[in-house]
């Protein structure tokens, strides 16, 4: 259905993007899931879906610049037997949150959304493609999965999870190379959060981009002797309740991490998850509710907020109200 | 003929009484579809294999009919519709049996259609998928997405039916925002346009038949219908349209007038 030989123009810094591994993965996915069929609307270079045109162009199906229709069209392929994953940028996704909502969700058809390019990661393009609200949109769904993995390791284990389960997806690519956090004999579990460093003075709960940037946190809080535990929390639906619990009962202080506003998204469900728990103190590190601008990924998470020492400040914070208690 | 004219007044009685059982739904809607809905259910849609997509989901009452009628369920269900825990809900999803798409936001059923038609294309089946439109509903810039990729794709295997009853929610279609050149629009976007008067059941088979024989293009049927057909007080009247709560004169008289005699009219007290 498409031209393999088309040499996409979005294709971005090299390295391993979040984007690059979920569209080698999801092309890697291809002969396991017969299904499977890739949804476009003209920006495969972009989401890395560039991968799985050149390599089963037949099963690649490009909707043109008209998210709303290709959200459709994918729940009436799950309706027909395909297993349809639909990618565009994270801005773009928020643009069909209705039609995910009363096509995928309410029906509960197997349709996955892989969204790239969102938070202030999404960088130069400024505010208007900063998607700072699809992880508070999604997740407000009724029944809907939110996946936020960390890195390109990650990522390619999570996409055939995510294939595996039967259940609409919304998943969080990047567009920016992304920091290794894990390696290769890294096991992936849909709702299952994972400690990626111990500690015991603080919990720093991350999620994509920022479970690099806590592990610099913990490490510039190690030199001052605090030990902080770093959680990748990439299912932000459901949420890990038990593993937020162990760690409250714990540590007792709790920070969260996202390149994402703090409204709505992983802080949020944390606190949610703590409060029905085990009440802790805990310090949001994400955008001030304010939208973005132009920018390299690295300046703006310094300007706005998001790099490691503003999370080790918040785990400061969080510290001294525990030791207030 | 006679046989699709039966069931087409039977679908009107059931969706009147619906609406009324219920307190509230869209009679004017479900009456300028019936007919349409008896040619699909009674004549060209092929069990199994074909699916139908009530895009303008409001008018599920005629579809809930036309679903029992085809036994997909008893007519006790049909008691459920609206109610608290009941198998009808007051839009179409696919946990009722015979329904094939969730719809009831606008725009969004045309593009499920759509889906369904490349999934069938994508994995070789034969079935042909019906989607009904309402004219409101061409409002919507979703639906002109879908008609540009239906178009695109050459979808054969689609066929949409425009229930083109002239008039929506607040007002006619006229007053509330223009869709003429209707044809030309859907021309525009490379599909096969058949206009049609949505109430003669002729019409209706021929359009069908003529959709079959087109090879590379959609076809949508643009159904000249009127709005509360049957019921002769509603007919024409937009207040007809929107979600309405009809007194019990109001249901006796329309009932009688789709042929039901007074000591026939308990048959189709469906109160739950």
């Amino acid at each position: 259905m498409a031209d393999a030989g088309f040499v996409p123009s979005l294709i971005g810094t090299t390295g391993e993007t979040l984007r690059e591994a979920f569209g080698r993965a999801l092309t890697g996915a291809a002969a396991r899931y017969p299904s499977l069929i890739v949804l476009d609307a003209d920006v495969a270079g972009g989401t890395g879906t560039h991968h799985f045109r050149r390599a089963h162009p037949e099963r690649f199906l490009q909707l043109g610049i008209a998210e709303q229709n290709m959200v459709g069209v994918a729940a009436g392929l799950a309706l027909a037997g395909c297993l349809p994953v639909a990618s565009t940028f994270a801005v773009f996704a928020l643009r069909t949150i209705e039609q995910v909502r009363q096509s995928i969700a309410y029906p509960r058809l197997n349709v996955k959304l892989a969204a790239s390019h969102p938070g202030l990661d999404a960088g130069p393009d400024g505010a208007s493609a900063q998607a700072l609200e699809d992880l508070a949109a999604f997740r407000g769904i009724p029944g809907m999965t939110v996946v936020s993995p960390a890195d390109a390791i990650e990522m390619t284990k999570a996409v055939p999870a995510i294939l595996d389960f039967d259940g609409p997806v919304y998943l969080r690519t990047g567009r920016s190379p992304a920091r290794r956090v894990f390696d290769e004999s890294y096991v992936f579990e849909l709702g299952r959060g994972q400690v990626v460093r111990d500690g015991v003075d603080v919990t720093i709960v991350a999620c994509g981009v920022e479970v690099a940037r806590a592990v610099d946190a913990a490490d510039l809080l190690m030199r001052e002797r605090i030990s902080a535990r770093v959680v990748n929390m990439s299912t932000i639906k459901p949420i890990d309740d038990a593993l937020v619990a162990t760690c409250a009962r714990e540590t007792r202080a709790f920070v969260t991490a996202e390149d994402h506003n703090i409204l709505g998204g992983l802080g949020s469900a944390v606190s949610e998850s703590l409060a029905k728990t085990v009440p802790t103190p805990i310090e949001f590190v994400g955008v001030a509710d304010v939208f973005g601008e132009s920018g390299e990924p690295e300046d703006l998470a310094v300007k706005y907020g998001l790099a490691g020492p503003a999370i080790a400040e918040a785990a400061r914070r969080a510290l001294a109200r525990k030791r207030s208690l | 003929m006679s046989d699709l004219r039966e069931r087409a007044t039977e679908i009107r009685r059931i969706a009147v009484s619906l609406i009324d059982g219920a307190g509230s739904g869209h009679p004017g809607s479900c009456l300028s579809a019936a007919d349409l809905l008896a040619a699909l259910y009674f004549g060209e849609l092929r069990e199994g294999r074909d699916r139908f997509v009530l895009s303008k989901g409001h008018a599920c009452p005629a579809l809930y009919a036309a679903l029992h009628l085809r036994g997909h369920y008893d007519r006790a269900a049909l008691g459920s519709f609206r109610r608290l825990g009941g198998l009808l809900q007051g839009s179409p999803t696919t946990s009722i049996p015979g329904v094939d798409a969730t719809c009831g936001s606008l725009g969004q059923g045309f593009s499920i259609a759509l889906g369904l038609a490349l999934g069938f294309r994508q994995r070789r089946l034969d079935g042909r998928v019906f989607v009904m439109l309402g004219d409101g509903e061409l409002q919507e810039g979703q639906i002109w997405e879908a008609a540009m990729a239906a178009g695109h794709y050459q979808l054969a295997n689609l066929c949409a039916i425009v229930d083109y009853n002239k008039m929506q929610s607040d007002d006619v279609n006229e007053a509330v925002m223009r869709l003429e050149p209707l044809d030309a629009k859907w021309r525009a976007f490379n599909w096969h346009v058949c206009a049609i008067d949505g109430h003669s059941f002729g019409d209706i088979a021929s359009a069908f038949a003529d959709a079959r024989t087109i090879r590379d293009k959609p076809t949508v049927i643009i159904a000249h219908t009127i709005k509360g057909k049957g019921v002769s007080y509603m007919e024409a009247v937009p207040s007809w349209h929107g979600s309405v709560k009809l007194k019990p004169e109001e249901t006796r008289r329309a009932l009688a007038d789709l042929g039901v005699p007074p000591q026939r009219q308990p048959e189709y007290a469906f109160h739950g």
